[in-house]
């Protein structure tokens, strides 16, 4: 079984388990979350699309190899700090963050620097940002929440400098 | 519908016809002027580059992409939208609130730690949680904590890319991240909008 089989299972049954909680409340709960999602479905279509169709030339003009790049074997706080505009920059799915993190661990990249870069990977990838958190949450609360995020790739980093290697 | 604050005391057949507090959204912002604007400067680059063919290959593997993801996106809708009603709303702002304090953040944090599924649950389910009462801190929290220590992709590509031992060992590093971010998001919010604050206080 696939992990998007596997995922779409989850999902699914999770949908059905919290709409027969609300069934249970009473049908017209039901109806009114469940027209209630659909409007949000139609609303955030247009913009899925855009995020969509948009990040696919948005990561056509970074290359991969741009990024390597900067995840050189540099080390020390001005090489976190590269990592992290490099997380931040990458194009593309997990398979293209985790796979640079993974070159880069292999060609002499220090542990700090790829966990910098993994966490800002996470945290702030212009492509998830664009095409999943801004049509879903109100745009005010995903630009404060990436600002208030900068921090953390450099703590990870601090924190994986004191401990040490896996 | 019964979980109406007693601020807000309108019949449930009103309420039901009304849009949530919170998820009343301009469909163009400028969010999307600056997304459409910047999709429209790398096509012309693609286009320049590699002329009609890049574009149009480009377009059709992602436009297939796009099928393939609505369902979800319709799951993730559908997600948010039942939580959001079956969710308690004073206890949603009791426990994931303003004055939630650390508590609160670590509810946040293990919500996050705990969906399943991918960002197309985790973002409507974020945005349903501010829409019931979770203040900005708690909702970092979550959505950190879903990006940082969530199972979902560390299973799905993590660790199948980049290994079991740097997976857990970067999961170890990663744990007090989602309530310091929370934390650090309440402290500056209110500082940054305090007559915000003071109303949900009142609230």
């Amino acid at each position: 079984m696939s992990a998007a089989l596997l995922i779409d299972i989850l999902l699914w049954g999770s949908v059905f388990g919290v709409g027969l909680i609300a069934f249970r409340r009473g049908p017209p709960v039901f109806k009114a979350s469940l027209r209630e999602g659909s409007m949000d479905f139609i609303n955030i279509v247009p913009r899925i699309a855009l995020g969509v169709i948009g990040s696919g030339y948005i990561a056509a003009i970074i290359p991969q190899e741009v990024i390597t790049g900067w995840l050189g074997p540099d080390s020390g706080w001005l090489g976190v700090a590269t990592a992290v505009v490099a997380g931040a920059a990458t194009p593309g799915g997990p398979v293209i963050g985790f796979s640079i993190g993974t070159v880069a661990l292999k060609s002499g990249g220090g542990v700090p620097q790829v966990v910098a870069y993994v966490v800002a990977w996470a945290l702030f990838a212009f492509q998830r940002v664009i095409l999943w958190e801004i049509p879903f949450m109100p745009a005010r609360f995903v630009w404060f929440r990436c600002a208030v995020s900068v921090p953390f790739p450099f703590v990870a980093a601090a924190i994986a400098m004191v401990i040490g290697k896996p | 519908m019964s979980e109406l604050s007693p601020k807000n005391p309108a019949p449930a057949d009103d309420a039901e016809s009304e849009p949530r507090p919170g998820r009343v959204r301009k469909p163009i912002g400028w969010s999307t002027i600056i997304i459409a604007a910047l999709v429209a400067v790398s096509a012309a680059l693609v286009w320049r580059r590699d002329g009609t063919d890049g574009v149009l290959d480009i377009l059709t593997h992602d436009i297939s992409l796009f099928g393939g993801i609505l369902p979800r996106v319709l799951a993730g809708c559908l997600l948010g939208a039942f939580i959001s009603e079956i969710l308690p709303h004073e206890r949603v702002s009791r426990s994931l609130g303003p004055q939630s304090g650390l508590k609160g953040l670590l509810i946040g944090t293990a919500f996050g730690a705990i969906l399943p599924g991918g960002p197309f649950t985790a973002y409507p389910v974020a945005s349903a949680l501010l829409a019931v009462g979770a203040d900005f801190g708690a909702t970092i929290a979550m959505v950190v904590s879903w990006t940082l220590i969530g199972y979902g992709r560390a299973v799905a590509w993590e660790i199948p890319i980049m290994g079991t031992d740097f997976t857990l060992w970067r999961i170890v590093i990663s744990l007090p991240l989602p309530v310091l971010a929370g934390a650090l998001g309440r402290f500056v919010y209110i500082r940054l909008y305090p007559k915000r604050g003071s109303d949900e206080d009142a609230a």
